[in-house]
């Protein structure tokens, strides 16, 4: 009976989230990739014609910005691993019992609507305001030096906004590690780098793939950021995906695009795996 | 018989009724009195033949109020203490649901358009769209329900010349103005000092940098068109070719800073750009709060927009939506909207009505509302109407098509 | 010994990227106290707290700000909760359907929100079901399922079987092991995946405006008052929010010091 039950415990455990999935996720999404191969026009009618052409035009039409956003997606990943490791690994084991105050304290900006978080950062990035402004009349910066309507506040804006799904996942897989361990490692190994190296870093990459799945991803298909903070020419593929569905109402296009967007990212996420040494993907949180 | 739409009004004879009503009068009264009404433009687009007088006289026959009335609006579109409702509600017995969950054409839309596709109602009674793309899409594909006119006295009553029978929905078959507002020129004056007349000055290279466009296709499309010289209503393929060239070059020279949706009021007021492609009530009400900015219709032309009630098909309450609609157009429910709205009101008697309510108020709301009536903004003379053209209104799908394409490669590249 | 700058250091550096977070967040408190004189609320005209006083003024953005608390603690407590279970399953297990659920898992992640969105109203609207609460409530779990499961699972992934098999063979059932020996040394990941899913819950734009019908929630409604200027109730508003977080967080950091 205790046999039949371990067994089944898994299928027990992932069966709500299964259900979930399988209605509000398989379906839409199946109804989704059939709309993807469909030609004509709102007003003149939709056929099915199993035609791959909206993919076509997806890649032809977009590549531009599609690769543009998995620039941005990727320097913005590389920027939060680098600004989140440490600040997780020191929230992991020296935050004591204050851990779950600074993880609280690090997420409350963002239980107060974006809207209010970038029109404050606006008006602190303004040109002439209350940042740069005095900067500017003391010649400390030239008179048209901004940053808003650039890359960079693309992508510090994703940054900004995706930095705790980095964070999170990466004091998670520390914080199971016991501190003595650790610092049995510093006293062990010649250097503290070389402890680093060989036991933290190791027990944290279950994190890291995590935190880099959590940000990369949905950075890449941001339309907010690109949107609110760009300024020409930084448009990115999710604003496109947004302009074909609500604007032009070409479902089929902004499906295509849609699904082409999902594929790329999943090959980025399967080279990204193999250079972490996995042989299985799906599986690499598990190694 | 699309192809024959260079003559909009040939095309309204076409499908209109040739009895003289007393909307005919006026719309001809309209014509006659600005060189430029909103009646005479516009392609007709792709809509659908008028629907018969007698199959709209079928679907209202037999209809009754039924004390219920569902009203989705824009947020800050109708007076916090929600007065001219209550009144309505006092004086009809009917209750209003009032509902601000209109935020932008294209996304209402995108989010309407599957349910009503599927025949189910919205939920709500009464709508309100702007005269763009979506709404030509919403008659197009008979979304809405056409109006009994008989039962809009005062909307025939009151409504300025202007705005009846729009070129965007000839006989307001479909649709009455809620408000109207102007695209401009907004700049920031602490740093253009000379005052802004022309058009050309967006596309100044000692602005570089500094200037801001509108991302939408048929705001941005109208600016090039009129910089060009070209009036929009009457613009072909050849002349979007050009002006999307010409928009692509002001781009290229490093001229545009950003392609705005609604956030370029903040950056012009904090002088992020100089000046930029705006609307006429956003102004006003940054010069109320003391905001160094301007507002100006280019010498060339600007664009006038029509936010518009309707009534959606599967309206669950059609005459009582139908009441409120025709309540809106009482001269002094009118005014009370304009007051708290700051944009341009279809009717034209709340001027004198507001000039009246000022003479009898001392201080600063006097003042503020006398800065209102003068507003070339919110009461614009018949010299500001004949410089404000409509959208462009491509007339296929295809060409629909083609004209997005064209100017979103400009905004979205 | 050695470590000891270094910490220090990395304390300070823990408190500048929480204050950069946090920066903008100083704007929004300051806003809620301007004494504007137009609709418009971008530039400072003066101290009032007359925004205080006026909070609930607005009936409609009342009402969102509830729909918005609600949405969020029930989605939270559904995402966490069936989140979890397939996250232990994850880390924990091999079976059939593992690789489907991980893609699965991933898909949902990478799915554009605006995509996400039109296909659930797309299968609400076939479905006939009416759109409110209900179905935002539906869609939040939905989008937040794939970052619970995927912090859970990095926990879980490397903890240490033996414990749990310990207290089985000490004749401990399958719930009680689970919750005295599993659930506690998970719980840091159930914790962080609930604030993840609390947060983005709170946040969402894209995916509710299509599947809310008439309903208003706090996003949508400031997003719909952006054109005509924001009104300051929602700075008080942002600002309360704000100010019973750090309660809590300062409660629970005494808290956790008299314990000690």
């Amino acid at each position: 009976m205790r046999r039949v039950r371990a067994a089944a415990a898994p299928y027990l455990l992932a069966l709500p989230a299964w259900i979930w999935f399988a209605i509000f996720f398989v379906v839409p999404i199946a109804a989704m990739a059939s709309v993807s191969l469909t030609t004509g026009n709102l007003l003149e009618g939709f056929q099915q014609t199993f035609s791959v052409s909206n993919y076509a035009k997806a890649v032809g039409q977009y590549h531009t910005q599609l690769i543009r956003s998995l620039i941005y997606g990727g320097i913005a990943t590389l920027i939060m691993l680098v600004l989140a490791y440490p600040m997780a690994y020191w929230i992991a084991f020296k935050g004591g019992r204050r851990k779950s105050m600074y993880l609280f304290l690090l997420l409350l900006p963002f239980f107060v609507s974006f809207v209010l978080r970038t029109i404050s950062w606006g008006f602190l990035l303004a040109d002439d305001g209350i940042l740069f402004g005095p900067l500017k009349s003391a010649g400390l910066l030239p008179a048209d030096f901004h940053v808003l309507a650039t890359d960079v506040a693309v992508i510090g804006g994703l940054v900004y906004n995706f930095l705790p799904f980095m964070v999170l996942p990466i004091y998670v897989a520390l914080e199971r590690v016991d501190p003595r361990v650790v610092e049995a490692a510093y006293d062990l190994y010649a250097s503290r780098l070389a402890a680093f190296r060989r036991v933290v870093l190791p027990l944290s990459l279950p994190g890291v793939f995590a935190g880099v799945l959590m940000t990369f991803v949905p950075a890449t298909a941001d339309p907010v950021n690109a949107r609110i903070l760009g300024g020409t020419g930084n448009t990115m593929i999710g604003n496109i995906i947004q302009t074909e569905y609500l604007t032009n109402n070409d479902y089929p296009t902004a499906s295509a695009l849609s699904f082409t967007l999902m594929a790329v990212l999943l090959v980025g996420i399967f080279v990204y795996a193999r250079s972490l040494g996995t042989e299985n993907v799906l599986e690499a949180a598990a190694r | 018989m699309h192809h024959l739409s260079t003559s909009p009004a040939f095309l309204r004879g076409m499908t209109q009724s040739r009895s003289v009503s007393r909307r005919d009068v006026f719309r001809l009264a309209g014509l006659s009195a600005a060189g430029l009404a909103l009646s005479a433009c516009g392609v007709q687009g792709q809509q659908k033949a008028a629907p018969k007088p007698s199959e709209v006289a079928g679907f209202w026959a037999g209809k009754q109020k039924n004390g219920k009335v569902v009203f989705a609006n824009w947020p800050e579109y109708m007076p916090e203490d929600r007065g001219p409702l209550k009144k309505f509600e006092q004086e009809t017995g009917i209750k209003v649901e009032y509902l601000e969950v209109i935020e932008e054409n294209a996304s209402f839309f995108g989010k309407a358009e599957p349910q009503l596709r599927a025949g189910q109602p919205l939920g709500y009674d009464i709508i309100v769209m702007t005269n763009g793309t979506q709404f030509a899409k919403m008659q197009a594909l008979g979304y809405l329900v056409a109006l009994d006119h008989k039962q809009l006295p005062n909307f025939a009553a009151n409504a300025g010349a202007k705005y009846k029978n729009p070129a965007y929905d000839p006989n307001n078959t479909y649709s009455i103005p809620y408000t109207s507002g102007m695209t401009g020129i907004a700049y920031n004056t602490k740093y253009v000092k000379d005052p802004i007349k022309s058009i050309q000055a967006l596309f100044d290279p000692k602005y570089k940098g500094k200037v801001g466009m509108m991302a939408d296709s048929q705001e941005i499309a109208n600016y090039g068109l009129l910089a060009l010289g070209v009036a929009p209503e009457q613009s072909t393929k050849a002349d979007w070719d050009k002006a999307a060239a010409m928009l692509q070059k002001q781009r290229e020279d490093g001229i545009v800073r950003k392609y705005y949706d609604q956030d370029y009021i903040d950056a012009v007021s904090k002088g992020d750009v100089w000046l930029t492609m705006g609307w006429s009530g956003d102004v006003f009400q940054r010069q109320l709060a003391g905001e160094p900015v301007a507002f100006m219709v280019p010498e060339e032309g600007g664009t006038i927009w029509t936010d518009n009630m309707m009534i959606p098909k599967g309206a669950a309450n059609p005459v009582d939506a139908l009441m409120l609609m025709d309540y809106l157009y009482k001269p002094e429910i009118a005014a009370e909207l304009t007051e708290y709205i700051q944009y341009v009101t279809p009717v034209p008697a709340v001027k004198d009505l507001l000039s009246t309510k000022a003479a009898g108020l001392k201080g600063e709301d006097k003042e503020a509302l006398e800065a209102m009536i003068e507003s070339p903004l919110i009461f614009p003379t018949e010299a500001d109407y004949a410089k404000l053209h409509t959208y462009v209104t491509p007339s296929t799908p295809a060409e629909q098509e083609a004209f997005e394409s064209m100017f979103q490669a400009v905004t979205q590249g | 010994m050695r470590g000891r700058l270094g910490d220090r250091l990395l304390h300070v550096y823990t408190w500048l990227i929480i204050a950069w977070l946090t920066a903008p967040i100083a704007v929004m408190i300051l806003f809620g106290f301007n004494d504007k004189q137009s609709k418009s609320n971008t530039s400072w005209q003066g101290f009032t707290l007359r925004w205080y006083g006026e909070l609930f003024a607005d009936g409609s953005l009342t009402g969102a700000l509830v729909n918005s608390l609600q949405i969020a603690v029930i989605s939270t407590i559904l995402t966490t909760v069936i989140g979890t279970l397939l996250g232990l399953a994850l880390g924990r297990y091999r079976f059939r359907g593992k690789g489907a659920s991980n893609f699965l898992v991933f898909a949902a992640i990478s799915t554009p929100e605006l995509v996400m969105g039109a296909s659930l109203l797309s299968l609400f609207v076939s479905g006939n079901t009416p759109r409110g609460l209900l179905t935002i409530t539906i869609a939040h779990v939905l989008f937040s399922l794939s970052f619970v499961v995927v912090t859970v699972r990095a926990r879980v992934v490397g903890l240490d079987p033996s414990l749990e098999e310990a207290a089985r063979d000490l004749g401990a059932g399958t719930w009680t092991t689970f919750r005295l020996v599993t659930l506690p040394a998970i719980m840091p990941a159930v914790f962080a995946g609930a604030l993840l899913a609390f947060a983005l819950s709170i946040d969402d734009y894209v995916v509710t405006s299509f599947v809310n019908g008439s309903t208003l929630t706090f996003p949508l409604w400031i997003i719909g008052s952006v054109k005509v200027g924001i009104p300051p109730q929602v700075n008080v508003m942002g600002t309360l929010i704000f100010g019973i977080g750090v309660a809590i967080a300062v409660g629970n950091a005494i808290a956790s010091r008299r314990r000690t």
